[in-house]
């Protein structure tokens, strides 16, 4: 079993170091500081160009492969470069990491707790008001695209706001810039910020979620173990309750590193479009300078998560089901 | 003095819906009663209504089936109960073994936990966890589990087949029930494993004073087990009499050729094959439902559907019965293949010497490139055996023996991990391109499934004709030849344009094996190929592969576990033993007087489709489960589960350290043991000494 | 060893129910769900290509009489505040949309099924290199790449970026098919098959590909809807379509600072969208329940 774990580990510590290989190739290709630079008023000189560019390692002159090495030599060394402005690429990493992560956090425990819920709640009343209904919610979410969610959220509140006259529903940035007040107040204000994009992230996961954990307890609902459960003594509740919840959550747990993958996409959307400094945001800036640094710490930063999402959706799966653990 | 009766059915009717919301039923009207202590076998075939009468008992039919009539256990009526009245009766009154324990065990929880949760479930006061896992452990020692509380830990996937049944059956006498209902208990396991697993259900019935609703397609379990049976056919009790009564004078034509179709170990005698196929659930009647298959047909069974009658508690749904006295099976539903014939001699066609193979153990994967040497398990150690031109030879041995690995190895036309393969000639070896070629027209290979390995999508026509294009004949030949390789096999040239799923298993068997014979084949290879079809469909499919051995046919290897087939078909047996050959010779030398210990174990544990005698049989119990693949080691594998090398002194120490070898005759004709004791022709125990030892033994 | 008599049985009921052609259209026709997906799809299409054709207006035009203008008898839908016909540029988003969203759905499942049969047929190092490209393309979230390198793109057009947003979303349907054929290789059937001498594309093509042809149907059906979410977000946020051509994305994203005074221009194209995807679901979610693939598509993706 830790054998298992450990070789994922090293399985993810591989595909880590090409991915990051690899989006720095793609970034390099992709991206032109040079043309960030020269675009610059008043226009700088081709030399201070150069200057520049060879301060961020991003010089295109150099090959590309001499360049990762650079960076991936001050990358070992905890030094993720600097951005096009002349920061430290670790000092927005710093800032905005919180951000995102906690963004990613909430959406992921409430969308998949929701979803596991109302999977299973269905299930058990299928093909009755409370099925039908979560159906048609869900299918109506998942044929929203997140940006346009998280837009008709924003408008709705600022609908809202004009209503009532007065800002009731605060939905730009992640906190009230400037705002003075104990920690109550603090917390309150992130938390009413922290609302509408985390109800965007978590309502999709929650549509998602819910139709597999729905298909996965339907399963468990005809299978041999509960007609067991049945027969011992069990009534049909408390069978499912006691035996099986925890098989049917044992194909989500693979579904969950899936799932991460959108559930990521529609964070940098969220982040985008609520204003939130975080790293979705960043990404979206800096591609638009050609901030190959910055651009590759974001991919890092999804590369991370991802695999954490992987590993964890093993850890669970291998706690759930001793099938696994014994292979 | 008669028992009290525990199980009253009667009139029990059960339909599924259909997706077009049709109820189609599938148990039209059972009855019987059980009383304390007794054990009533439910037999039939597939499609019968056997498990769906036994899940009506408990209220535990999928949704969508209705259940109506009656049933009362000590009085109360279980059909049409509140659901949280019937869970108190569950697991305390009535309880189930079911079929399949694998899949009836939580995967995610403790075996001993499960076991004590029926416990807690039902006693009051409410035992503690404690003591629930000390009474679960005790439970299963009650059944004869070796080491309780290994088992009680482990989960149900750890298990092995035999071991998880029977800790299914500790769980379902946890509360001492009155009625135990057991559906197909050991269908799936080899026979030595479901000798243990009866006596374990035998025990518990006997501790607990339960009656026993055994279901089961196997006549020769309930042969062995029942006191009464009742025979069920399209969802009705067609007869039902004391056991010794139903077998020895069937009052049913069904009844008397479903008797006729089980073969039998201790003689080679005509199957009768049933002609056609039941009927599908909803299309029975408006007469008796077995009309139209009945040879006794008269025009008042095609108009009203008769009830059980009889005498003696013998009763039968015929009014024929007394037409019947004067028919035999073999009368009654003749076979079309002579049983007898004198085996082939000649030049092998099929050499196998010494053959191994071994896989790594699953687990350890090559990540980051460095490879470190894996264990291997040996599937197969050391594998000797030779077919001649038409001669048909039976590999048998349990599960894991290494018999399918064994056909895989000779159909793979590779070269084998150490042995050698030689077929008509050729080395494997040391084949061609053109030579595998050659080869793979020449050797034609049968599985047990006959819907898994027809690929569903295909038509019969393009089916029987693939082999045909693989070895490239010209398509007006192939056109030709499709229509009548399918009338040789008794199917209708129409066929071919339908698809398999159209067929029933024992018709696609059949496309399955025109498949194999379309491109001529000298050698034949058979998985299992009747073990996954009912007895009455089985007896078609031996009689139509004696036929075609009679027509000068392909020589045949033919796996099995079923040591009763092998009587009925085999010219020469070999059996397997944990990836070795253990003993090989003619089929009525092994058969009259096996010579290695677990040879002799293997044949006292086929079940006797006759209850006198299987009364009167004595069996060798085998201790522990067929071995694991394990890795190469020295001394004879069968030693922890033999009989005679438990009963040995200090001579036991050659059977640890010397690998026994095939001793006897002439390996060819002769019939061989792999054995440093074995029995000789009397079927007495061989002594020390009998044979000069030629390695001291290593220290 | 035997699995006694039921098995067989069991899977006779499986495969009678199993449809083909003709019976899985009929079924589809009896559902509602798929009913009201295909006729939303069908009007969709029609309105996107025959759209153009019952406006005066094309989608370049501008009315300078007529900015902001909300929906009336000349503007059907309004006006940008150019003075854009809406009507016209929602249509020619539309096509555009549908377009690569077929386009992408097609080739991305195309992809997927050739790479998880031969990493599931062949296994071995073909299995391991294929896989862990798979891996390796899944550990980057594919919006990220498109956001670097669409804009690369954008002399090609919209058939390179309809080609990136292919190259981009196959693996998921690659893993799956894969886990299928892994399944599908052991089938006795095709056992037999090798056995006979056929060779392994054949074998592919005749006996693997057949049997995926349920599962990549509804898959591809569902890649449109991805496909055109993934095309409508870039666009939306520039890295997508580009003027002067639209797409809904970029309608969206040029109504949605105006959508509560000038709704028409941010709804419309939004609630096309949306009801494009809705009819998709439901065309796929009755597939999969006609085709019987079982809606759990996570079990197959181990």
């Amino acid at each position: 079993m830790v054998g298992r774990l450990s070789r994922r580990l090293a399985h993810g510590a591989l595909l880590l170091l090409c991915s990051v290989f690899l989006s720095y190739v793609i970034a390099s290709a992709a991206l032109s500081p040079r043309a960030y630079f020269e675009d610059r008023q008043p226009r700088p000189s081709a030399a201070t160009v150069n200057h520049e560019l060879a301060l961020l390692g991003t010089d295109d002159r150099t090959p590309v492969l001499a360049r990762f090495g650079q960076w991936s030599w001050r990358a070992v060394h905890g030094d993720l470069g600097r951005t096009v402005d002349g920061d430290a690429v670790n000092a927005e990493f710093g800032r905005r990491i919180g951000v995102s992560t906690r963004l990613l956090l909430i959406g992921t425990l409430v969308g998949t707790g929701l979803g596991v819920l109302a999977g299973v709640w269905a299930a058990v009343r299928r093909h009755r008001l409370p099925d039908r209904a979560l159906t048609v919610f869900s299918f109506l979410v998942l044929s929203v695209p997140t940006f346009v969610l998280a837009l008709l959220f924003k408008e709705g509140a600022l609908w809202f706001n004009q209503s009532a006259g007065h800002t009731v529903i605060r939905y730009t940035g992640e906190r009230t810039p400037g705002l003075t007040g104990s920690l109550a107040t603090h917390v309150k204000d992130r938390a009413v910020h922290l609302a509408l994009p985390a109800a965007t992230v978590a309502l999709c996961a929650v549509a998602s979620y819910s139709r597999y954990q729905r298909a996965a307890t339907l399963d468990v609902l005809g299978s041999d173990h509960l007609r067991t459960a049945q027969a011992k003594g069990l009534t049909p509740g408390r069978a499912l309750l006691r035996h099986g919840l925890r098989t049917s959550l044992i194909p989500l747990t693979t579904f969950f590193s899936f799932g991460f993958l959108t559930l990521f996409t529609g964070a940098v959307f969220t982040e985008q479009i609520f204003g939130w400094p975080g790293m979705g945001s960043w990404f979206m800036e800096s591609a638009q300078k050609g901030d190959i640094n910055s651009v590759v710490a974001v991919n890092l930063f999804a590369a991370v998560t991802v695999l954490l999402a992987g590993f964890v959706a093993d850890v669970l799966h291998a706690v759930l089901d001793p099938r696994v653990r014994s292979r | 003095m008669t028992a009290p009766t525990v199980l009253e059915v009667k009139d029990l009717r059960v339909s599924y819906g259909d997706a077009g919301g049709r109820a189609l039923p599938v148990v039209r009207g059972v009855g019987f009663t059980l009383r304390r202590g007794e054990v009533l076998g439910l037999v039939g075939e597939s499609g019968a209504g056997k498990t769906a009468t036994a899940l009506a008992l408990l209220g535990l039919l999928p949704p969508g089936a209705r259940a109506g009539g009656s049933a009362r256990l000590l009085g109360t009526e279980l059909i049409g109960l509140p659901v949280r009245e019937l869970a108190r009766l569950r697991g305390r009154h009535i309880a189930m073994v079911f079929q399949d324990p694998l899949a009836a065990f939580n995967p995610a929880q403790r075996v001993g936990d499960q076991i004590g949760e029926a416990l807690r479930i039902h006693q009051r006061p409410r035992p503690t966890g404690e003591l629930a896992r000390r009474r679960a452990m005790e439970l299963l020692e009650g059944v004869r589990v070796p080491d309780p509380a290994r088992v009680a830990r482990s989960y149900p996937h750890e298990l092995s087949g035999g071991l998880r049944q029977r800790a299914m059956i500790a769980m379902a006498i946890a509360n001492a029930p009155d009625v135990i209902v057991a559906d197909e208990p050991t269908s799936a396991l080899d026979a030595t494993v479901q000798a243990q697993v009866l006596d374990a259900l035998d025990g518990a019935r006997r501790a607990t004073g339960a009656a026993l609703l055994l279901v089961s397609h196997d006549l020769g379990v309930i042969a062995g087990t029942a006191d009464r049976v009742a025979v069920m056919y399209a969802g009705r009790i067609v007869e039902t009499a004391p056991v010794d009564a139903l077998f020895a004078t069937p009052r049913m034509p069904y009844t008397l050729g479903l008797l006729g179709s089980v073969p039998r170990p201790d003689a080679a005698v005509p199957l009768t094959p049933i002609p056609g196929t039941p009927p599908a659930p909803g299309g029975a009647g408006p007469g008796c439902a077995f009309a139209p298959r009945c040879p006794l047909v008269a025009a008042q069974c095609r108009t009203e559907e008769p009830r059980l009658a009889g005498s003696a508690g013998h009763l039968a749904a015929c009014v024929r019965q007394d037409a019947l006295a004067e028919c035999s099976a073999a009368g009654l539903f003749p076979a079309s293949a002579p049983p007898r014939r004198t085996p082939p001699g000649g030049a092998p066609l099929l050499r196998v010497t010494g053959l191994a193979k071994s896989y790594p153990l699953p687990g350890r994967s090559a990540a980051l490139g460095r490879r470190r040497p894996r264990q291997r398990r040996l599937a197969l150690e050391r594998v000797d055996l030779e077919v001649r031109r038409g001669e048909t030879v039976a590999l048998v041995g349990e599960s894991g023996s290494g018999k399918t690995s064994t056909l895989m190895e000779i159909i793979a036309l590779g070269a084998p991990e150490s042995g050698s393969i030689e077929i008509a000639g050729y080395d494997t070896s040391a084949l061609s391109r053109a030579d595998v070629r050659r080869l793979r027209g020449a050797v034609q290979i049968l599985v047990q499934d006959p819907m898994a390995s027809l690929d569903p999508r295909m038509r019969v026509a393009d089916l029987v004709a693939e082999p045909l294009h693989a070895q490239r004949y010209p398509k007006a030949a192939i056109a030709a030849k499709v229509p009548e390789l399918l009338r040789r096999v008794g199917l209708d040239a129409s066929d071919a344009e339908r698809r398999p799923h159209r067929f029933s298993g024992g018709q696609r068997q059949r496309i399955a094996l025109a498949r194999a014979l379309a491109v001529g084949p000298e050698l034949l290879l058979l998985d299992e190929p009747v073990s996954a079809l009912d007895v009455s469909v089985q007896a078609g499919i031996l009689d139509l592969l004696r036929r075609l051995r009679a027509e000068h046919g392909p020589a045949c290897l033919f796996v099995t576990h079923d040591l009763a087939v092998v009587r009925q078909i085999a010219d020469r047996v070999v059996v397997m033993y944990g990836g070795r050959t253990v003993e090989s010779g003619a089929v009525p030398d092994v058969f009259g007087a096996p010579r290695h210990p677990y040879t002799r174990a293997l044949l006292s544990a086929v079940p006797l489709p006759d209850p006198p005698a299987a009364r009167a049989r004595v069996r060798v119990v085998l201790p522990g489960e067929p071995p694991e693949a394990a890795e190469r080691s020295a001394g004879c594998r069968f030693r922890g589960r033999c009989p005679v090398y438990a009963a040995l002194g200090v001579e036991r120490t050659r059977c640890e350290q010397v690998t026994p070898v095939p001793v006897g005759a002439d390996p060819l004709s002769g019939h061989t043991a792999a054995c440093h004791f074995p029995h000789d022709t009397e079927g007495a125990p061989g002594r020390l000494g009998s044979e000069p030892e030629e390695h001291p033994p290593v220290r | 060893m035997s699995a006694g008599p039921t098995s067989t049985e069991r899977s006779t009921e499986t495969l009678v129910l199993r449809g083909r052609g003709a019976s899985t259209g009929r079924a589809l026709l009896r559902s509602p769900r798929a009913l009201a997906g295909l006729a939303l799809v069908a009007a969709l299409f029609v309105l996107a290509y025959a759209g153009p054709y019952l406006t005066r207006w094309s989608y370049t035009d501008i009315d300078y009489t007529a900015l902001r203008g909300a929906p009336s008898a000349d503007h059907w839908m309004g006006t940008s505040r150019i003075g854009q016909d809406l009507f016209a540029q929602t249509v020619r988003g539309l096509q555009k949309s549908l377009l690569i969203g077929a386009l992408v759905a097609l080739a991305s499942t195309a992809l997927g099924a050739a790479f998880g049969t031969c990493a599931g047929y062949f296994g071995g190092w073909v299995d391991r290199v294929l896989m862990f490209v798979v891996d390796l393309m899944l550990v980057i979230p594919g919006f990220l790449l498109l956001v670097l390198l669409a804009p690369r793109l954008r002399g090609f057009g919209w058939p390179a970026f309809a080609g990136l947003l292919a190259a981009l979303g196959w693996m998921i349907t690659a893993r799956a098919v894969r886990i299928m054929t892994l399944s599908l290789r052991e089938r006795p059937f095709v056992a037999a098959a090798r056995h006979m001498g056929v060779g392994p594309f054949r074998i592919i093509a005749r006996h693997v590909l057949p049997h995926l042809a349920s599962f990549l149907i509804t898959d591809a059906t569902v890649a449109v809807a991805a496909a055109v979410i993934s095309e409508t977000g870039l666009s939306y946020f520039g890295f997508g379509v580009q003027p002067p051509d639209v797409s809904l994305g970029t309608l969206i994203a040029s109504g949605t600072d105006v959508a509560l005074t000038c709704p028409w221009m941010f709804f419309f194209p939004a609630g096309l969208l949306l009801l494009f995807v809705l009819a998709v679901h439901l065309v796929g979610d009755a597939l999969r329940d006609v085709l019987d693939i079982g809606s759990d598509r996570a079990g197959a993706l181990r």
